[in-house]
């Protein structure tokens, strides 16, 4: 193989290499973490009465570029992150074709070895949370209202199955998150000695106060805090 | 002490290979972990069997010729230590071990525990450099470096190049090794000329090589003899996108005899 | 054979810019026509080919590791002399020609010497410039310390790994030629003959280690920048892989072999602890800038460090040398260890060690500033011995780290052979019979990076080259013999492994030819390592075949080659009847136990030519005129 010096620079694109790739993995994944915060900021109104979360459901609705073009950089955002980690999946399977007989893991945890796998069951739960609660096309827990959002989210969740699996996928967020969080710093170029360590710390808890957030809402209506209207 | 090793044989890099039990009997605790393979292997040549051929050179913890995992940790996994420095005090009487080699495809293997590493080289040619013709220095005092670069930049140096990090990582990526030399010419005056376009050039040859992507996760860093940190990966990806993002398409200057 | 030295004469402080003005040059236009074979790639024969590959030449490069990075010179840890005078001090060109010359016990050539100290500095700057991160100071500007046996701080360093950060510069700019395409590289290739074509050095045979192919390479140069012969002691500082063998077969070809009883003792190693010992591990002689050395006064007495009471305790070396102390020369430092040892005063398990104490260090200067000078080394130690030196007092023995001697050459690098170069350690010059601290790194670097770009060029304008094909009878008769040798040693079958020959032979060589020599002793040891040699040869057994990756077979080679360079050794030794550097003759020392030199009768280089296997090698002397630095009894008292 010949040194790359020879070669125009500018003949493979910033896309094309692994650190490029994994640029675009953090810059979306950040877009979709802070689409997760304001979802769960607008979805904790369920505490409040039925009116509130309903009535910003409607807001959201007669403001469709908006609603619209938020949902568009989001479609794009995850089809990015999961395209790109795909690529780079592929080449990780290449990149050792012969693996050990043994292989013991020092240092990273298991949020961060695990993003193959979190990342899949939440794109699986994604596509079942938007039949379920936006399209209403599979909605096994009752009959499904477009103009009572708080009927649907608690009507939604009293049938277990669905609670169940929406808490898995919180907790693989919470992994995903755990590990991804403080990871696009990195991935963008940012690391210090010193601000690093907070930074993930302060992922870690940003990732469980977002998965408790999620989780509590099926746990409330399961437990019977919060009852249909 | 006595000791059992499950290591892996390999006659060449077409044969399949094998792990197979040898018994080190006698192992004594101020040997180095080299040292005890000696010892095995003058055992194996006197039977008339083939001995294990690991790479190995200065066997000071310096040259990074050394190398091969042992119980599916890097050069055995003890902070800051190559395997020729790894000393038997570390294992005890009966410990059973597995010596395999470092596992990657752009690390074929050569023999045993050998493996060929001359994609690093080639990295480090495509870009890991700084273009001053012998004879055209400046006096090495006409520019000063802040003693923080300066150690900074000797922290990345000090990379050893033994591929332990892609062997630990399990995406077989080379990140630490190009972002250490990354880091290294980054942090110095001298280096700043070429920094776009050696960030470049070594993260394309990386992937050229068949090395995969870095997801942060850290087993290089804990398995590097030199302890480089992983701070010179997000060194390396900044320079990286930034230099991406400021690229031009070469043009070429006709005229200039 | 005539030795001509080609050594300029007028002011020395010209002469090397004279010389080089009347060297021939190369046209850019030809320079891509010559093809120049160097042979190793550490730091003279990185910082050859990477220069000549800059010049425009043609380059084929060589070495027997997986890559070009790997060369031993990376394990120096010390530092770099180079004569700045950054420290105000009172440094100059002048005094570091002074200090080697002298430091060499007025055994090597004034001329080569000159040049090396003008060249230092130009080293320095080169090396900045190619991003070695030197020590620094608040200030930004580059830091220096003093370094054995010096009495100016002229030693530049970059932590503990001076040798790594300039070997991986010269690297760098080697692996950038290989990208440009100027050089190319053969790593895992190992040199085992010389093509000599009409008197010139024309060419290599190599192995390729990974399939045991050998090839025929041409040139119109031979570099051969392959290191030292150290490890002809098995037991040695050198990695294990350094080898004779490039330097050997040139010898038998009929280049002339320099001095090869000058070999040093470094006198900071961790001491060896068992049979199953491979290499000895170098602490770097800085550690003697606050360290201080000393053993029980009692014999025999065998109490740990800290109960032995401040007045039981000899600083041998304070006391003996009042005005260096700690930092007299290596060959001395050595000497003492050795005498304080046979005293039956030597400490450690087996006696033969002794005390480097911090305590006083640690005291004057905390903890914060003693780790920040040697952090890396105490590390190391304790990693070794499993002692942290914070606590105990380390132990140290002197081992062989360094050989003075080599194939000889003149003031232009090249060796009797015309067209084959010889540079850094496996050259004989500027060291004289003694190495001062610091020194290695600046010799390699001068005569890769500043004197052969030069002298290459005007042997290459003055010789017409012919293109020579592989049926030439020389390359054939060089293949021919390569492959005798690997079918003698395959084919022996014998039952003792190679390792065990390699351990025998050095501790002969170490008994009888190491620190301290006497007429007796090597006439012994040449008698045991002919009758070793003629064993190994019947009952060496080398598994395998030629066409695999085959370690013993690699070292078989090599070891058969240190047998007769250790023959040679003690021939040398013998011949040698003073005491000058690092070769101690025990029939020739002062009434204090100093080295006795014979400036009357031996004040010149020994150069041997080989006169094939049945014959003793004759004796070649180039006189040494010293005009600047006058001959004295070294005094470091």
């Amino acid at each position: 193989m010949s040194a790359a010096t020879n070669l125009p620079l500018a003949q493979l694109r910033f896309w094309d290499t692994t650190v490029g790739k994994k640029a675009v993995m953090a810059v979306t994944g950040f877009i979709l973490f802070c689409f997760i915060v304001g979802h769960l900021l607008g979805n904790l109104q369920i505490y409040e009465p039925p009116e509130k979360i309903n009535h910003y459901s409607e807001l959201l609705k007669s403001m469709p570029s908006l609603l619209w073009g938020t949902r568009i950089i989001l479609l794009v955002s995850v089809v990015l992150h999961i395209w790109a980690s795909f690529a780079l999946w592929l080449l990780q399977r290449a990149a050792r074709p012969v693996s050990y007989v043994k292989k013991v893991n020092a240092h990273s945890t298991y949020a961060s070895r695990t993003m193959m796998w979190s990342g899949p069951i939440i794109l699986a739960f994604v596509i079942y949370h938007l039949l379920n609660f936006t399209f209403g096309t599979v909605h096994p827990g009752g009959p499904f209202d477009e103009h009572n959002v708080y009927n649907n989210v608690v009507t939604g969740f009293q049938f277990w199955p669905s609670s169940a699996f929406y808490i898995i996928a919180m907790i693989m967020l919470c992994y995903h998150l755990y590990h991804g969080l403080w990871s696009m710093f990195q991935s963008l170029g940012y690391s210090h000695p010193v601000y690093t360590p907070w930074i993930q710390r302060g992922a870690k808890i940003a990732a469980i106060l977002i998965a408790a957030g999620y989780i509590s809402i099926p746990v409330s209506v399961l437990a019977g805090f919060i009852k249909p209207v | 002490m006595k000791l059992i090793l499950h290591v892996w044989r390999q006659k060449n890099a077409q044969d399949r290979g094998r792990m197979v039990r040898y018994e080190v009997p006698g192992v004594n605790e101020h040997m180095s972990f080299l040292e005890m393979l000696d010892v095995l292997n003058q055992g194996l040549i006197e039977k008339g069997e083939d001995p294990i051929a690991f790479d190995h050179d200065c066997r000071e913890g310096i040259c990074g010729m050394c190398g091969f995992m042992i119980d599916g940790k890097a050069h055995g996994g003890f902070k800051g230590t190559t395997v020729c420095q790894l000393h038997m005090r570390h294992f005890k009487d009966g410990d059973e071990l597995y010596l395999e080699p470092w596992r990657a495809a752009a690390f074929p293997v050569v023999k045993d525990l050998v493996v060929d590493r001359s994609a690093f080289d080639r990295i480090i040619a495509a870009g890991g450099f700084i273009s001053v013709p012998t004879g055209s220095a400046p006096d090495g005092n006409a520019i000063p470096v802040r003693k923080q670069d300066a150690d900074l930049a000797m922290d990345a140096a000090a990379c050893i190049g033994c591929g332990a990090c892609v062997a630990a990582c399990p995406n077989a990526a080379a990140a630490l090794f190009v972002g250490a030399k990354i880091s290294h010419l980054a942090h110095l005056p001298q280096g700043q000329a070429e920094r776009n376009r050696r960030a470049l050039s070594m993260v394309r040859q990386m992937n050229r090589e068949g090395f995969a992507n870095c997801t942060n996760i850290g087993e290089c860093e804990a398995a590097c003899p030199k302890q480089i940190k992983l701070e010179v990966i997000a060194q390396s990806n900044a320079d990286y996108i930034r230099a991406a993002f400021r690229e031009r398409p070469e043009t070429v200057v006709s005229g200039v005899g | 054979m005539e030795m001509v030295s080609n050594a300029p004469t007028g002011p020395i402080e010209k002469s090397w810019e004279t010389h080089k003005f009347g060297l021939k040059l190369v046209s850019p236009a030809n320079k891509r026509k010559h093809n120049i074979i160097v042979v190793g790639t550490g730091l003279a024969g990185g910082s050859a080919a990477a220069s000549l590959g800059e010049l425009g030449y043609n380059v084929d490069c060589f070495c027997f590791q997986d890559s070009p990075r790997r060369a031993h010179s990376i394990a120096a840890q010390g530092g770099i002399n180079a004569a700045k005078n950054y420290h105000n001090d009172g440094d100059s060109v002048y005094r570091l020609f002074y200090d080697t010359v002298k430091g060499g016990d007025f055994r090597s050539r004034e001329a080569n010497v000159y040049r090396l100290a003008q060249v230092s500095v130009n080293i320095i700057d080169q090396c900045v410039a190619q991003g070695v991160p030197f020590a620094r100071e608040y200030g930004g500007l580059l830091d220096n310390r003093s370094f054995g046996g010096a009495q100016v701080s002229r030693t530049f360093y970059a932590r503990g790994q001076t040798g790594q950060q300039l070997l991986l510069g010269a690297y760098q700019a080697l692996e950038r030629q290989v990208g440009l395409g100027t050089v190319k590289m053969y790593p895992r290739t190992e040199m085992l003959d010389l093509i000599v074509i009409d008197g010139r050095a024309r060419g290599i045979v190599t192995r390729s280690l990974c399939d045991g192919k050998l090839s025929v390479h041409f040139g119109d140069a031979v570099v051969l920048a392959t290191g030292g012969y150290g490890n002809v002691f098995y037991l040695s500082t050198n990695a294990k892989g350094s080898n004779a063998t490039a330097i050997w077969r040139a010898y038998k070809r009929g280049a002339l072999f320099a001095n090869p009883c000058y070999t040093q003792i470094h006198p900071t190693c961790i001491p060896h602890s068992g049979d199953y010992q491979s290499k000895l591990t170098l602490m770097s002689e800085s550690l003697r800038n606050d360290g201080r050395i000393w053993v029980p006064k009692k014999a025999g007495d065998k109490r740990p460090p800290a109960s032995i009471p401040e007045h039981e305790r000899d600083y041998y070396l304070e006391r003996r040398y009042p005005s260096f102390g700690n930092l007299v020369p290596r060959d001395i430092a050595s000497r003492a260890a050795k005498a304080v040892c046979d005293e039956g005063r030597g400490v450690g398990e087996t006696g033969l060690g002794v005390y480097l104490d911090f305590s006083d260090a640690l005291k004057r200067l905390g903890r914060h500033k003693l780790d920040e000078r040697y952090g890396n080394l105490f590390e190391m130690y304790e990693r070794i011995t499993g002692e942290n030196p914070y606590e105990v007092p380390m132990r140290i023995f002197p081992a062989t780290h360094y050989t003075m001697g080599g194939l000889w050459v003149d003031y232009n690098l090249m060796s009797t052979v015309p067209g084959l170069f010889v540079l850094g350690e496996a050259n004989f010059s500027d060291h004289g019979a003694n190495r001062l601290g610091a020194s290695a790194l600046m010799q390699g670097l001068a005569d890769g990076y500043f004197i052969i770009p030069y002298t290459i060029g005007n042997y290459l304008a003055s010789t017409k080259h012919e293109k020579y094909s592989e049926d030439v009878p020389a390359a054939k008769e060089a293949v021919a013999n390569v492959n005798i040798i690997t079918k003698k040693l395959l084919n022996a079958n014998g039952k003792r492994t190679v390792d065990s020959y390699h351990r025998e032979l050095g501790k002969i060589l170490w008994e009888y030819c190491g620190m301290s020599r006497n007429a007796a002793g090597l006439k012994k040891a040449a008698g045991m390592i002919a009758e070793l040699r003629e064993d190994f040869w019947r009952n060496v057994r080398v598994l395998g075949s030629n066409e695999e990756f085959n370690q013993s077979l690699e070292k078989a080679g090599r070891v058969a080659d240190f047998f007769e360079l250790g023959e040679l050794m003690c021939a040398d030794a013998l011949h040698r009847n003073e005491s000058c550097g690092a070769h101690f003759r025990e029939e020739y020392q002062t009434p204090e136990g100093e080295a006795l030199r014979d400036d009357a009768n031996y004040s010149y280089v020994a150069a041997w030519e080989s006169q094939g296997a049945r014959r003793p090698a004759s004796l070649n002397k180039e006189p040494l005129v010293f005009h600047y630095v006058k001959p004295s009894q070294r005094s470091y008292k």
